[in-house]
């Protein structure tokens, strides 16, 4: 276990190394932050103190030295935009971004695989095409377009929920917090659905699946054949038995929902991390972007890790660190 | 499979109905209970911007969306009023001692918002701040550098001297916001984030700013202007067009900048809400590549091998560019209504501009009877390059020009960008053909003359952004005559001389002024600004 978190540490800082360069090459050829920054007014000894400020007068391999040398103490360098540390912006925006992608994958799951069950149960009735006509919908309409609809319906036509920002927020172990206040909850709702979405569908399929396979099973066969009640072979011996590859999905796509907030989060106002990109991109702003994008990686990395650990506990046979075949 | 094709199909046709439908009678029901929970705080209004506010100090970013928030907290010398005509602010007076010397009258019985009375020292506190701010990404250093020296002469009175006769001084002043030397004095852009540096003289106090959110600010009740009609403003930063739109029909703000042009229509037939614009201090216009005689990369003949010449340094050419293009379609199709088909840089009743000068007459004939005189009687192949972020409808005004283009014979691409790659690209002249914008913020033609026309020479501050690199050294020194004129009646003949001069020689292609638009709930009223700025200290109870 020790060797194996050793060497997934390893491998975890020769990606995220990768992962800056290429950010850094990349924002490098889009363009000049300059260009789009400064007054377009200004001569040429305002470009260049402009310039100087940044640090971009320096050729790219220094700009790059300059920045792994900071960057090795914590500091990823300060916002062109908004002259702030990186890092601190990010971090001020993420328990926005967190809290929406916990609450979106809580709907997905609560939704999600009570529907699934059923429409697994009974494939062919009414109610199980129709819960999979949904799930077809929710994979194939696009996000910026539910999001827009969901607007026009509940914030417009019907005026029941706002159609922007965060509410009211709470401080709970100094992390502001909206899903603690009703209006909070408001708020979140909306959002958190039109992200939850493409994961509920995601869920609904693979419980469906599952379940029909299970059904097949001798031991469910065996269950009924010993006359145990309907709610007990599907509550403990179907559900029970289809949940690890959900456990996982449900872990790995946890990491996609939050970098993929981007889109709702515009359409929403919601102050995460993915408006800050987006607008970070359109500025060129490259201390917040490689910031961002090495935020995320790590906890891309973390989370993975965690799923592997937790597979490992939910399934015996499976052992981490384990080169090859047994190894018992 | 069949009925789940057609109920997403089914959807999809409903959408386009159900936005309509929202638009013109949806938000009734909800504008009226939102009035009912209102009237409590019947002073508090929220305001939906399309951009992002970077900071809260006055002096770290010049750019536009910045400098009209912090307008309500810190105040310059002399204000603009909507239509950029110079007002007294925190000074009362002014005027020209002599060609280089300015004295100012300041007002008295100013106040910071922490209380302490506002002077001459402040004044010249801020100027030496102004180029020292660290880390700023465009400073406001332009508008102070002309000023060599700074006097104190009593409380109320301070007199710049300037290196060069400047007339456009008072106007430069007016994007200075001047701060509190006490406070100012051991503040960093930080502190002002925070609101603790945040202490102007404007009518409304500091309360909350959060990078990408929101700014809040409270009436300043001992305001020297008089009271404001709103006790609490908060500004939230909208930056998707259509989720302004929708925050402003569910009531969550009751006025938004921006209207997108689609929706326009729309809420115009809403009795519920009430629009205002006025043409702004913007151009659309298209820059000629005339940098080298060779023609440039984007332009070649028909059969895509180079040109001798460079056509685009042809008078005749640049003319039938100019003519062939139908700026009325553009104004009425494309930007439906919301802009002005344009003649010069800056649209009639600007300091500077020219009567004389009209919009290019659209004939597609007279420009291919021009395109053969200069040589090019079958045309030429040519890349039209443009923004598809930055300019309202951008990417459909370059495709709509390729298309009155190909009418005359040439042969037209369309490339268009995001303008984080677009600008950097422009401004190393990659392009032949660039659609660009340009806002005057100074409102006199001058100005946009000397960035855009005047021949390219950095270090004097001339030309600093003719990405096409067109030079007229007559129209130069026509300009530059015009530009240390202090009179301002003869400077105001001697720009319009040289605009003309520009104009005729078509060293660029002026498209059209935009018209910017506010909407707002009916029970309000914007007063629209030339320079695109969203005041709260314009918007009145509409009765």
């Amino acid at each position: 276990m020790l060797s194996y978190t050793l060497r997934r540490l390893f491998q975890s800082g020769f990606v995220l190394l990768m992962m800056s360069f290429l950010v850094f090459v990349g924002v490098y050829a889009i363009g000049n932050p300059v260009e789009l920054l400064i007054n377009p007014q200004a001569d040429d000894a305002e470009r260049l103190r402009a310039t100087i400020a940044m640090g971009l007068d320096k050729p790219f391999y220094a700009q790059y030295l300059a920045f792994l040398g900071t960057a090795s103490t914590g500091d990823f360098g300060r916002s062109f935009v908004f002259n702030v540390p990186a890092l601190s912006l990010i971090l001020q925006k993420l328990p926005a971004t967190i809290e929406l992608a916990l609450f979106a994958t809580m709907i997905a799951v609560v939704v999600g695989i009570p529907l699934g069950l059923i429409a697994g149960l009974k494939p062919d009735s009414f109610v199980g095409r129709a819960i999979m006509a949904l799930s077809i919908i929710g994979f194939s309409l696009p996000t910026f377009w539910v999001g827009l609809v969901l607007i026009m319906f509940f914030s417009v036509h019907l005026g029941w929920l706002p159609s922007n920002g965060r509410g009211d927020t709470v401080d709970v172990l100094g992390i502001p917090v909206s899903f603690l206040t009703w209006d909070g909850l408001t708020h979140l709702f909306m959002p958190a659905f039109n992200l939850a979405l493409f994961k509920l569908s995601l869920l609904i399929r693979l419980t469906r699946s599952g379940t029909r396979e299970a059904l097949l099973q001798d031991y469910v066969k065996f269950a009924r054949a010993k006359g145990l009640s309907n709610t007990r072979v599907i509550g403990v011996h179907v559900l029970k038995n289809i949940m690890i590859p959900i456990v996982t999905v449900i872990g790995l796509e946890f990491g996609s929902v939050i970098a993929f907030a981007i889109v709702t989060e515009t359409i929403f106002a919601w102050p995460g991390t993915g408006k800050l990109l987006i607008d970070s991109i359109n500025q060129l702003d490259r201390p917040v972007i490689v910031a961002y994008l090495l935020v995320i990686v790590s906890l891309f990395i973390f989370i993975n890790f965690l799923v592997d650990v937790v597979y490992s506990v939910l399934d015996p046979r499976v052992r981490l660190g384990a080169q090859s075949g047994g190894g018992h | 499979m069949i009925y789940v094709h057609r109920i997403f199909t089914a959807l999809l046709a409903t959408v386009p109905m159900s936005l309509t439908y929202a638009v013109t009678s949806g938000a009734a029901a909800q504008t009226s209970t939102q009035a009912a929970t209102k009237s409590a705080h019947a002073r508090d209004i929220s305001i939906g911007l399309q951009a992002a506010i970077t900071s809260m100090d006055p002096h770290y970013h010049n750019v536009g969306p910045n400098n009209s928030t912090l307008r309500h907290i810190f105040q310059p010398l002399v204000a603009p009023d909507e239509n950029q005509k110079l007002t007294p602010a925190l000074a009362t007076s002014w005027r020209a001692i002599d060609d280089t010397t300015w004295e100012f009258k300041l007002r008295k019985n100013v106040r910071w918002h922490d209380g302490s009375a506002f002077t001459a020292d402040d004044v010249a506190f801020t100027l030496k701040r102004v180029p020292n701010v660290p880390n700023s990404p465009s400073s406001f250093a332009t508008f102070t550098k002309p000023i060599i020296d700074v006097k104190i002469i009593d409380l109320h009175t301070i007199i710049f001297k300037t290196a060069f006769p400047h007339p456009l001084l008072p106007s430069d002043l007016t994007a200075v916001a001047i701060i509190s030397k006490a406070v100012g004095e051991k503040a960093t852009t930080d502190d002002y984030n925070s609101g603790k540096a945040a202490i102007g003289t404007g009518p409304y106090k500091f309360v909350e700013y959060v990078a990408n959110q929101r700014v809040v600010v409270k009436a300043n009740y001992d305001y020297w202007g008089g009271e404001e009609p709103w006790d609490k403003v908060t500004f939230k930063m909208l930056t998707s067009p259509a989720a302004r739109v929708a925050a402003l029909l569910s009531g969550n703000v009751e006025m938004i900048e921006t209207v997108p042009t689609a929706d326009i229509s729309q809420l115009e037939k809403n009795t519920k809400f009430a629009l205002s614009n006025k043409v702004s201090n913007r151009v659309i216009y298209a820059h000629l590549n005339q940098h080298q005689d060779k023609a440039p990369v984007f332009l070649t003949d028909k059969a895509g091998k180079a040109l001798e010449k460079n056509p685009l340094k042809d008078l005749r050419v640049r003319k039938a560019l100019s003519m062939a293009i139908n700026r009325d379609a553009i104004v009425s199709r494309v930007m439906e209504g919301r802009a002005v088909a344009a003649s010069q840089l800056l649209a009639d009743n600007f300091f500077g501009t020219s009567r004389k000068l009209k919009p290019a007459k659209f004939d597609p004939e007279g420009a291919k009877k021009l395109l053969a005189e200069a040589g090019y009687p079958n045309g030429f192949a040519m890349t039209i390059h443009g923004p598809n972020n930055r300019y309202i409808n951008d990417a459909a005004i370059a495709q709509t020009i390729a298309q009155f283009y190909s009418r005359i014979g040439i042969e037209v691409k369309v490339d268009t960008m995001p303008s984080s790659v677009y600008f950097t690209r422009a401004s190393k002249l990659e392009f032949s053909y660039m659609v660009l914008g340009w806002g005057t913020e100074s409102g006199e033609q001058g100005s946009a003359l000397r960035s855009l026309l005047a021949t390219y020479d950095t270090a004097k501050g001339m030309g600093v952004t003719n990405r096409g690199r067109y030079s007229n050294p007559a129209f130069d020194k026509a300009l530059g005559e015009a530009l240390v004129t202090m009179d301002d009646k003869k400077r105001e003949s001697m720009i319009q001389r040289a605009a003309e001069m520009a104009m005729e020689d078509v060293g660029l292609i002026p498209l059209h002024y935009e018209v910017s638009t506010w909407a707002t709930t009916k029970a309000l009223k914007y007063i629209p600004r030339t320079d695109q700025y969203t005041l709260a200290m314009n918007l009145k109870l509409a009765k």
